[in-house]
């Protein structure tokens, strides 16, 4: 009797099932008819003509129709659970990275043996598996520290405290070594390649992040054309450069003190304004910022932007070629890496010096003033706060930030062009903020590396050209992943990966805060 | 005075656009309070729709019939992009109703890029251009060998958006779903209290808004016979600005602000420079923003604690 029930619930749910997934297809059918299965294409004569893809969509389709047919049929709520309890067991972590070795192994031995694009796909599933190797002995170790220092105890918390200072210990000394480690296997050849591509591209963002954090994450103003502030230090500093012949290291501050006295000009008028309102303005002000750059040619010389800016210098001394340059000096033969190592190390120091002072500015009245704004404008008006001074401050410091990005930016690629500065680059660097987690600057730095440095591998990856064809290019969907990315984190973890919050200011101890409790912009 | 009113008619021309899109702005604020960043980009994705509509069509029925293709044009790509936006509301904004309140905007945001990006990689980066339509023109007058014309094309442009509007106008302001829309408007759980389906009602909303993007979009592939994957961008910003200059939440201030900010476009490239049109038209953004923040025909928007 029971089984028979159970067996009539059973069929009625996957009938069920399979009418939503049924509804899903024909959604997805409708959605995905115009721009998948037909595209426009100007053909020789240069007319449009339709070309179709009908297989492409059929495939589309049936992966809209499997997956809800899968989301409905899971027991979703019992795998969460065991999920949940697989990532607490140091043990079972482990094991799993062990059958992830061996499985990686095992794929990079067979794709000696397979034909050239079998063995493509055998070797970025080679990659895979190393990578979930690496994720899962983090993790194990990560729950075996949960399990042997519970959070409830106090030598528990003086030893996460420990170990947490350890991790950021490591990780400096790391980035300190990252680019002579880096020389000293790879050969200057190798090597300048991965220190300019990930180590300087990712820092820049890095910093952009850190700065845009302190307007996004710390103040609450979401400031959509954040770009603009570091179009004006590049700008800066390529036309100081250029037309006086000061050197970086005056440009840098001014750069800095230019950008934010324009994030001063754009915090003015906009200081009545709040949440979305704020938003648009900003990007309209970014815009404005750009189509000025575009358009004042005489200045600065519009589209074709400026070449030939100067490259810093290590303190007065050029990195050139000769008896006055910076390997003659001291004692080296010539190399194109050092510039590069010098470069990395400037963006390094900037980056950190931006973290260091947005820590400190945390603890300062006027930090906490920012985060109380975040939290509610109205309150913070009621208590006295100067709601003025604590926006155009706000604005200011994380537009200084941008200008010292920007005026870097200029001298590292000695060229400077609008294109640089557009909105989508803001976007990214929102999508960095958002993702890794407003106001957590570990967050936003690991979204930063994420981000980028998972750009700059995609570019590197031959296998995806092995899958997809000769002409597929990675780049394309980096923004469309960006886009989904940014849909996606807002409604499974609205505050970003990391989501807790650490008060600046507390009563006895510091006690993390589950994003969750806090309600912010209700104001 | 010629160049004037030449510069009139186009300035209605694309302010009619303008003021389309722009309700669709002011509709979802008014119901959700919330900026829809993506509705520009759905705009660009209803000329897609449209291309693509009308190459089938005249791949089909060779190019006579012109005119009764762009009728079906016009329905394809209404219903299409109102599928589009239903589906767009149904997964990204409905689930953060009640979070933050920067939740939505950031979602919409993401949805923007997304649906651009989408555009670019599912149909190229190129821009996709047609043969030009009705371009025969009507002179009205001539002063001193300038003729003033006006094309086919735009008197069907302000054609379309004047019945439109006022089937639009019937819509909101006389039958049951207007008014459960005005009442989702004021008040959301008081309107569920009293039998509205509030769910419901904000998705019709999204179509609407969505299908008169989808005239836009059809009517701005029409009139510029081109359309590229980042033209959702600027129009929309433009639009945006129309909405807030009219005063957002209300729609008669949509489409004055359409029109005003059509004609300041027009009237801006004519007499100072091209170049500089777009930075007018963010620059009023701006002003309006600050100075009439609750513009020509918004209420205040009252702080609340």
């Amino acid at each position: 009797m029971a089984a028979e029930a159970n067996n009539v619930a059973s069929r009625s749910s996957l009938l069920l099932a399979l009418r939503a997934a049924a509804r899903t297809a024909l959604i997805a059918f409708g959605l995905l008819l115009p721009l998948i299965a037909f595209r426009a294409v100007h053909d020789i004569r240069n007319e449009l003509v339709l070309e179709t893809r009908w297989p492409l969509f059929a495939a589309f389709v049936a992966i809209a129709f499997a997956g809800r047919l899968l989301w409905e049929l899971l027991p979703r709520e019992s795998l969460k659970i065991r999920l949940a309890a697989f990532a607490r067991a140091p043990g079972q972590l482990l094991s799993a990275a062990a059958a992830c070795l061996v499985l990686a192994n095992v794929l990079r031995l067979a794709a000696k043996s397979l034909a050239d694009t079998d063995a493509a796909i055998a070797l970025a599933f080679t990659y895979l598996f190393a990578f979930a190797t690496f994720a899962f002995v983090i993790g194990a170790v990560g729950a075996w520290v949960i399990r042997r220092y519970p959070a409830g105890t106090e030598t528990g918390r003086q030893r996460r405290h420990q170990i947490g200072v350890g991790l950021r210990t490591g990780a400096l000394g790391f980035l300190l070594v990252y680019p002579l480690m880096l020389f000293w296997l790879a050969g200057s050849q190798g090597s300048i390649k991965w220190i300019d591509n990930f180590g300087i591209q990712i820092l820049i963002y890095v910093m952009l992040g850190w700065g845009l954090n302190i307007v996004v994450g710390l103040a609450g103003l979401l400031d959509l054309g954040y770009v603009a502030f570091y179009a004006v230090g590049a700008y800066s500093y390529a036309l100081l450069a250029k037309s006086f012949g000061l050197s970086f290291w005056i440009l840098l501050p001014l750069a800095g003190i230019l950008a934010a006295f324009w994030g001063v000009l754009l915090g003015f008028p906009v200081l009545r304004l709040r949440g979305d309102y704020l938003a648009i303005v900003t990007l309209a002000f970014g815009e404005i910022i750009r189509l000025v750059l575009i358009n004042w040619v005489d200045l600065t010389n519009g589209y074709a932007g400026i070449s030939g800016v100067p490259r810093p210098s290590f303190f007065g001394i050029p990195f050139t070629d000769g008896p006055d340059g910076f390997a003659a000096r001291f004692g080296l033969e010539f190399n194109a890496i050092y510039r590069t190592m010098f470069l990395y190390y400037v963006i390094l120091v900037l980056a950190l010096i931006t973290a260091y002072v947005t820590m400190r500015l945390r603890r300062l009245p006027i930090g906490r003033a920012w985060e109380a704004l975040r939290e509610d404008e109205i309150a913070c008006r009621a208590l006295g706060i100067n709601t003025t001074t604590t926006k155009l401050s706000a604005f200011a410091i994380g537009a200084m930030f941008g200008g010292f990005a920007g005026s870097f930016f200029a001298a590292r690629q000695g060229f400077v062009s609008p294109e640089s500065f557009t909105f989508m680059e803001s976007a990214v660097i929102v999508a960095i903020v958002v993702l890794g987690g407003m106001g957590s600057q570990i967050g936003v730095a690991a979204a930063a590396i994420v981000i980028i440095g998972g750009t700059e591998l995609m570019r590197e990856l031959d296998v995806l050209k092995a899958i997809f064809g000769r002409d597929f290019d990675p780049t394309q969907y980096r923004m469309l992943l960006f886009g989904l990315a940014m849909v996606v984190i807002m409604i499974w973890k609205p505050r970003g990966l990391i989501s807790t919050r650490t008060p600046s200011v507390f009563l006895k101890e510091r006690k993390a805060v589950s994003g969750a409790h806090v309600r912010e912009g209700h104001g | 005075m010629e160049v004037f009113v030449q510069q009139l008619i186009n300035g209605v021309t694309l302010g009619s656009i303008y003021g389309l899109i722009a309700i669709g702005y002011t509709m979802v604020f008014g119901i959700l309070g919330m900026v829809n960043f993506a509705h520009g980009d759905v705009f660009m994705v209803s000329a897609f729709i449209a291309l693509i509509a009308f190459l089938i069509l005249t791949s089909w029925i060779g190019a006579g019939l012109i005119a009764l293709a762009l009728v079906v044009v016009l329905i394809v790509a209404m219903a299409m992009t109102a599928l589009l936006n239903w589906a767009i509301e149904r997964v990204a904004y409905r689930p953060l109703r009640g979070s933050f309140r920067l939740a939505p905007l950031i979602s919409a945001i993401g949805m923007s890029i997304f649906l651009m990006n989408f555009v670019q990689v599912a149909q190229g980066p190129r821009n996709k251009s047609i043969p030009p339509l009705f371009s025969e023109v009507i002179v009205l007058f001539t002063v001193d060998g300038y003729d003033v014309t006006v094309s086919y094309k735009q008197i069907a442009i302000w054609l379309t958006t004047g019945v439109l509007l006022l089937a639009f106008w019937y819509l909101v302001s006389k039958t049951a779903l207007g008014r459960a829309q005005r009442a989702c408007e004021q008040d959301q759980k008081m309107a569920a209290l009293v039998g509205i389906n509030v769910d419901r009602t904000i998705s019709i909303t999204f179509v609407i808004a969505a299908a008169l993007a989808a005239v836009a979009g059809t009517m701005y592939l029409v009139h510029y016979g081109v359309v590229s994957f980042a033209d959702g961008f600027t129009p929309g910003v433009k639009a945006f600005t129309a909405a807030v200059l009219g005063g957002i939440g209300s729609l008669p201030g949509a489409v004055i602000g359409g029109l005003a900010i059509g004609l300041i476009e027009t009237l801006w490239s004519a007499y100072f420079s091209s170049d500089y049109k777009d930075v007018a038209a963010f620059s009023i953004l701006i002003v309006v923003m600050i100075f009439l923040p609750q513009g020509l025909l918004g209420r205040p928007e009252v702080e609340k604690v």
